[in-house]
């Protein structure tokens, strides 16, 4: 499927890239997921973005931290799976107060068919809180770019931590080809 | 276990550290969580130090995003063996990326000196200056003679690669230096040396 297609089908992701660019997001670090893939597509072929892929979500944790330090503004995407292996990162945004945006797609909640996804998916929300980041969702497509927006202005003009999840009944089932 | 080499540097960290700033003045520094940080402080305390004091294995991510952030600046990271062991998917994440001006001095004693001086594994099998080439670093040294100094200063003041100095230091304890623990403080104070203002 290429962009275009894709951008038909989901305008809301779409939509999510706009906002990065007019709130001027500089660098996006990531550890990829299916959901986040239009997204990723359109940072990489912007001149004026920094797509970072990271072995590990906390790395991209520490590595947004870094480009505030030196004046870029910068988002973090991830899978929801991929929130418990920041918890401890986490404590530089708090200890530092850092603005911190991540935006995460969500598994284990909707029509989940493989229950390895599960746990960590319940945990989700829960994880960020105790860390100490504020969580907005967005389960419709015409609510995301509002849920977003919001998001990254609490991050950018108010210096707030926000997690935004995409919920997984947005990002629609994945298709399992069982033979 | 696989005991490959207990202890076999003697370069002193504390002396080290001050002539690796002291030759590369202009460097923005992140500092590893422990000794690096109390060597880099007692080097002297300066507006463009970054200390942590926790986030284990984060130091390399976060000089990765500083270094984009602004590429007319050298970026120097000073951290430990045990730290950078945490932290070594972002080498490759670094080796993805390869900015001009980023350079990762690791203190090598083989040892986590903080809780009590077991060993790492640099001590037990693992090269970080081969993990580093591996990881498409665009250069990586294994630092034995203090006087190699040279070599990682001019790399870190070309800012024309990206590279991992494995310095292999001995295992002493130094009284603790302690730096500001502050978190917002020395965030702020980073940024305002850049000409960046708080919220």
């Amino acid at each position: 499927m290429d962009v275009k297609e894709q951008s038909l089908l989901h305008p809301w992701k779409d939509e999510i890239f706009s906002l990065f660019k007019s709130s001027g997001i500089r660098q996006v670090a990531y550890v990829p997921d299916a959901g986040h893939a239009q997204v990723i597509r359109q940072i990489h072929a912007d001149s004026e973005m920094r797509g970072i892929p990271v072995t590990t979500e906390e790395e991209g944790v520490a590595a947004v931290c870094g480009a505030w330090l030196g004046g870029d503004k910068a988002a973090l995407l991830m899978q929801s799976s991929g929130v418990g292996n920041c918890v401890n990162m986490f404590s530089v945004i708090n200890n530092c107060r850092f603005p911190f945006f991540t935006l995460v797609t969500m598994r284990g909640e909707w029509a989940e068919f493989n229950q390895w996804q599960t746990p960590m998916g319940r945990a989700t929300q829960e994880a960020f809180e105790m860390m100490g980041i504020n969580v907005l969702r967005a389960d419709r497509p015409e609510s995301v770019a509002d849920v977003v927006g919001a998001g990254l202005d609490a991050a950018f003009l108010g210096g707030d931590a926000v997690a935004v999840l995409l919920s997984q009944s947005l990002i629609g089932r994945k298709k399992w080809d069982v033979k | 276990m696989n005991i490959v080499r207990k202890q076999q540097g003697t370069i002193d960290r504390r002396e080290f550290v001050k002539n690796l700033i002291e030759a590369c003045p202009d460097a923005l520094v992140i500092t590893g969580l422990g000794s690096p940080s109390y060597d880099v402080f007692a080097a002297g305390d300066r507006d463009q130090n970054f200390y942590l004091w926790g986030a284990m294995g984060g130091a390399a991510a976060m000089a990765l995003g500083l270094a984009i952030a602004q590429p007319n600046k050298s970026v120097l990271v000073i951290t430990g063996d045990g730290e950078q062991l945490m932290g070594m998917g972002s080498l490759a994440s670094i080796g993805a990326q390869k900015p001009k001006n980023l350079t990762i001095v690791t203190l090598d004693n083989g040892h986590y000196a903080e809780t009590g001086m077991q060993m790492s594994h640099t001590s037990l099998g693992t090269d970080l200056s081969a993990v580093a080439l591996a990881c498409n670093l665009d250069w990586a040294l294994t630092i034995t003679d203090p006087s190699d100094l040279n070599k990682i200063a001019l790399h870190v003041n070309q800012r024309n690669s990206c590279g991992l100095a494995n310095v292999l230091i001995q295992a002493h304890e130094y009284p603790k230096a302690l730096p500001p623990r502050d978190g917002v403080y020395i965030k702020n104070r980073f940024r305002n040396a850049l000409g960046f203002e708080p919220f």
